[in-house]
């Protein structure tokens, strides 16, 4: 293969995982806009998704959009459980405890996974059938729904926060608990939504990687901590910044891995984040400089 | 001595105590010193081996006390000084891959292999620490959680050193007293089982002692209030990452401990899991003192330990009380035992 | 006070710009060492907070120079600061709320004391000897500011003046040649103002420099023995309380406050 369809090919390969972390990196956003917490078991929600979807569609026979709809709803509800577990806590427990707690939740949801789904990795068919071919360069029409998918993804979560109210709602949380309070919004209830909204998010990356990646209950680990990493890159707490920080580390990653080395490409990630803590621990790609 | 108006309060007694020469810490708000309760522990725990025939108790209580002499500089990272690590399970892996390397690969004794495995590491530690430290609250664990998940890829793929997955076999056992006890399995365990619960309440003391002293005070105005520790001299950023590289030192001697008594290193112990295990035995342990170590050691691995036999429950198990603990006892169970202890008194008193 | 006193803190020309905000112009004055009170009081945005924390160390001024016994301040790290001889309180009182309040001001004596983590963890006789001066010399300070009976209480669970003094306490124990206090009387009971201007009157008699920054006239002017008049950045007066009080300039800023 000559170098630029090479160079070609691990860029749509970067792009694709870019793409899935890009997504990832948007669940950490929504939850912690609204309340501050890093929640952990976004990884988590991507392996629910997964494994939903892959699951009803080879022991119930589902079709794929509805298998696809069904792993989101019960991701959501996944996410409604956790968030209502949090809001106790929320107020006076330390950084720390909520980590914990929202660690204690992804350990708890990959026991279920585990129990109920199995220990099997589930396959998923691929979106539709064929490949594409781009100059010399082999693409999965998988990765064009990837790409697809993540863009409505994108697209939807802007009209939902700019033109609902309720996606206005949690803007304004976002900005200011008190100022949200006094104009009488519920803040327990925008903390659920945002952790349901995380959990849809995440079901949906889960159901388009695992035609590529296979669904199994250990999924959500390195995804999780890679989409949280792009998260950091972009500014915890911009949405704009994860995305692009997402793709990029899907990016350097692919060709990390093709030129450097591939037995450290999971590591890529995580160097980066040392590096950016260490350098510019507000992120890359976020404007304001944090304290 | 100045009249007060007032009837001698505990604290005017002590003063005029104090002035005589002697000292009631307990008035004074003081801290008991803590080793008669670890003298007592240590008799306890020398006993005990003698009360079963089982190995497996012995073996569990060893990781037990492995994982005491972890946690217990877990906790005065994160109790103490207020900082967080969710990457410690790095710093036991060099220990234990350090000492092993250096004793299989170089054949080193491991009166050497030992210390340099504790020092490397704690080398390691300063240079993590040296530009983490800065970082605040989430930013500092997420920088521990960085560089413990690195170190476990390093483990996994530095075939020519690590040995990779497949691990390094037959490391030296500990063997102080000659190879007779290390050859036979019921006495190495023995051996062992001493060997690491003398040091755990050697460590004990020694940890109390640096909290109850001047160090231990500035750690814990590290935590209260920097801007005030600072205004008063206390060099922040110098005992942040004191602490942290002691931490790491304990952490390395636990590693280097269990590498001699599993006889086998593979990266598996040490992934991202066990650190948040070992954040889970401080935190539910207690984080307000030494002991909460002990506790939080022994509570998760006993529960480890149980839950496995339950089978495929366990780590459904493991998550439900994570958060129910965190939950409604986030102070922790020796605080919450302690509560419960105290609520008991007063209500008897009451009667 | 000793007219041949050497200078201790010498404040000299210093201005110190936010953004486009004056913050601090051109303002100079000198404390003398030993026993000695200077008041800095100004209605509100006068600039004297920001004077206090150029003094101490935490804002760099924009042009001028504050030394402190000949060195500068500025650019040094805070704990440096306090090495120096230089203590300070916090308006809103910066306590350790995980500690006793002697274990409070046991923290004060950290940089007059040296022992370190070795010699804790094993508890050498000199590292024994140095843990008993320590909490001598904390309970001391702590009769100094009547609060010996409290030594044993949670430092955030006492009361707020209580804490004020408790602050107080902390600082002195670092043995400082200035002690430089923000808004001591501010949000205190007339009674606990009386009690916080006791307290300043002996530490006095310990040879410690005071620098403090306040909006009550009344306790500013009963307990000082220099004042320093601030309006808008600028000084406007400075002299002995009688004199000062009766500055035409000086009553005028103040028309229209509330005291």
């Amino acid at each position: 293969m000559d170098l630029a369809s090479q160079l070609l090919q691990y860029l749509f390969a970067g792009i694709t995982a870019g793409s899935i972390y890009a997504i990832i990196a948007l669940g950490f956003t929504v939850v912690y806009n609204c309340t501050e917490v890093i929640n952990f078991a976004q990884g988590e929600f991507v392996m629910l998704g997964a494994m939903v979807a892959a699951w009803s569609i080879i022991t119930l026979h589902l079709p794929l959009p509805i298998a696809f709809l069904l792993a989101v709803a019960v991701t959501s509800v996944v996410g409604i459980g956790l968030g209502c577990v949090v809001i106790p806590p929320l107020k006076r427990a330390s950084v720390v405890t909520l980590i914990i707690i929202t660690i204690g939740g992804s350990i708890l949801f990959r026991g279920l996974a585990m129990l109920i789904l199995g220990q099997d990795a589930l396959p998923m068919p691929q979106f539709s059938e064929g490949s594409v071919m781009v100059a010399n360069a082999v693409i999965m029409p998988q990765s064009l729904w990837i790409l697809g998918v993540g863009l409505a993804c994108v697209v939807l979560l802007r009209l939902f926060y700019d033109k609902t109210m309720v996606g206005r709602a949690m803007r304004a949380t976002a900005c200011s608990k008190e100022g949200a309070l006094t104009v009488g919004i519920n803040i327990n209830r925008m903390v659920v939504i945002s952790f349901a909204l995380a959990g849809a998010i995440g079901a949906v990356a889960g159901v388009i990687v695992a035609p590529i990646s296979l669904a199994s209950f250990d999924m959500g680990t390195m995804l999780g901590l890679k989409g949280f990493c792009a998260a950091i890159f972009g500014g915890l707490g911009n949405f704009g910044g994860g995305i692009l920080a997402g793709l990029m580390l899907g990016i350097i990653e692919s060709f990390g891995a093709g030129y450097i080395s591939s037995q450290y490409k999971d590591a890529i990630a995580f160097v980066l984040l040392l590096g950016i803590l260490f350098f510019r621990p507000q992120g890359v790609l976020s404007g304001r400089k944090r304290e | 001595m100045s009249a007060r108006e007032s009837p001698a309060s505990p604290t005017s007694e002590a003063l005029a105590q104090v002035e005589k020469g002697h000292l009631d810490r307990r008035v004074l708000g003081l801290s008991r010193p803590t080793w008669p309760f670890v003298l007592a522990l240590a008799v306890a725990m020398a006993i005990l081996p003698f009360c079963f025939n089982n190995t497996y108790y012995i073996t569990v209580l060893i990781f037990i006390g492995i994982n005491t002499i972890t946690a217990v500089g877990l906790n005065l990272l994160m109790g103490y000084a207020g900082q967080v690590s969710l990457g410690h399970a790095a710093f036991v892996g060099l220990g234990a891959y350090t000492s092993a390397i250096l004793s299989t690969k170089l054949g080193l004794p491991l009166w050497a292999t030992i210390p340099a495995a504790v020092a490397l590491t704690s080398l390691i530690a300063y240079l993590v620490g040296m530009p983490t430290l800065r970082l605040q609250g989430h930013y500092l664990a997420m920088a521990t959680l960085g560089f413990g998940i690195i170190a476990y890829i390093v483990f996994k793929q530095w075939d020519l050193v690590t040995s990779g997955t497949s691990g390094i076999v037959d490391v030296p056992p500990l063997s102080p007293f000659g190879r007779t006890y290390a050859e036979t399995p019921r006495l190495f365990d023995l051996q062992t089982y001493y060997i690491v619960w003398a040091a755990a309440c050697l460590l004990l003391v020694l940890s109390a002692n640096i909290v109850d002293s001047r160090v231990g005070r500035a750690f814990r105005a590290v935590h209260g209030s920097e801007v005030a520790a600072s205004t008063l001299g206390v060099n922040v950023s110098g005992f942040k990452i004191q602490v942290f590289v002691l931490s790491a030192a304990y952490a390395a001697l636990a590693g280097c401990l269990y590498a001699h008594y599993v006889k086998f290193v593979n990266p598996e112990p040490f992934r991202f899991t066990f650190s948040i295990e070992l954040v889970v035995m401080v935190v539910i342990g207690g984080m307000a003192s030494v002991w909460g170590a002990v506790v939080g050691a022994g509570t998760i691995t006993i529960l480890s330990e149980l839950l496995r036999s339950v089978g495929d429950y366990d780590v459904i198990a493991f998550g439900v009380i994570l958060m129910v603990i965190m939950t409604f006892m986030p102070q922790g169970l020796t605080r919450a035992a302690s509560d419960l202890l105290q609520a008991i008194l007063r209500g008897r008193r009451n009667r | 006070m000793n007219q041949e006193s050497p200078i201790l803190l010498d404040v000299n020309s210093v201005t110190k710009v936010f953004g486009g905000l004056v913050a601090v112009d051109n303002l100079s004055f000198a404390v003398p060492s030993g026993e000695h009170i200077k008041s800095i009081i100004g209605p509100n945005g006068a600039g004297k907070t920001t004077v206090l924390n150029m003094i101490a160390g935490v804002l760099k001024p924009t042009s001028g120079r504050i030394e402190f016994e000949g060195m500068p301040t500025s650019g040094l790290e805070t704990h440096e600061i306090a090495r120096l001889g230089i203590a300070r309180t916090f308006q809103n009182v910066m306590l350790f709320p995980n500690m006793t309040a002697l274990e409070n001001v046991m923290v004060g004596c950290h940089s007059r004391s040296v022992e370190g983590l070795l010699s804790a963890a094993f508890r050498m006789p000199s590292q024994k000897r140095e843990e008993r001066s320590i909490v001598e010399r904390a309970l001391a300070k702590l009769e100094l500011v009547g609060l010996a009976d409290n030594a044993a209480e949670a430092a955030t669970s006492l009361p707020f003046g209580k804490q004020r003094l408790l602050e107080i306490a902390r600082g002195l124990a670092s043995e400082p040649k200035l002690l430089l206090l923000d808004e001591p009387a501010s949000g205190l009971s007339a009674r606990e103002v009386v009690s916080m201007a006791e307290v300043l009157a002996k530490i006095g008699n310990e040879g410690v420099t005071v620098v403090l920054v306040d909006h009550d006239m009344q306790f500013v002017m009963d307990i000082s023995d220099e004042v320093v008049v601030m309006d808008q950045g600028r000084k406007i007066a400075e002299g002995p309380p009688m004199k000062v009080q009766n500055n035409p300039h000086v009553i005028a800023a103040y028309l229209g406050e509330e005291d």
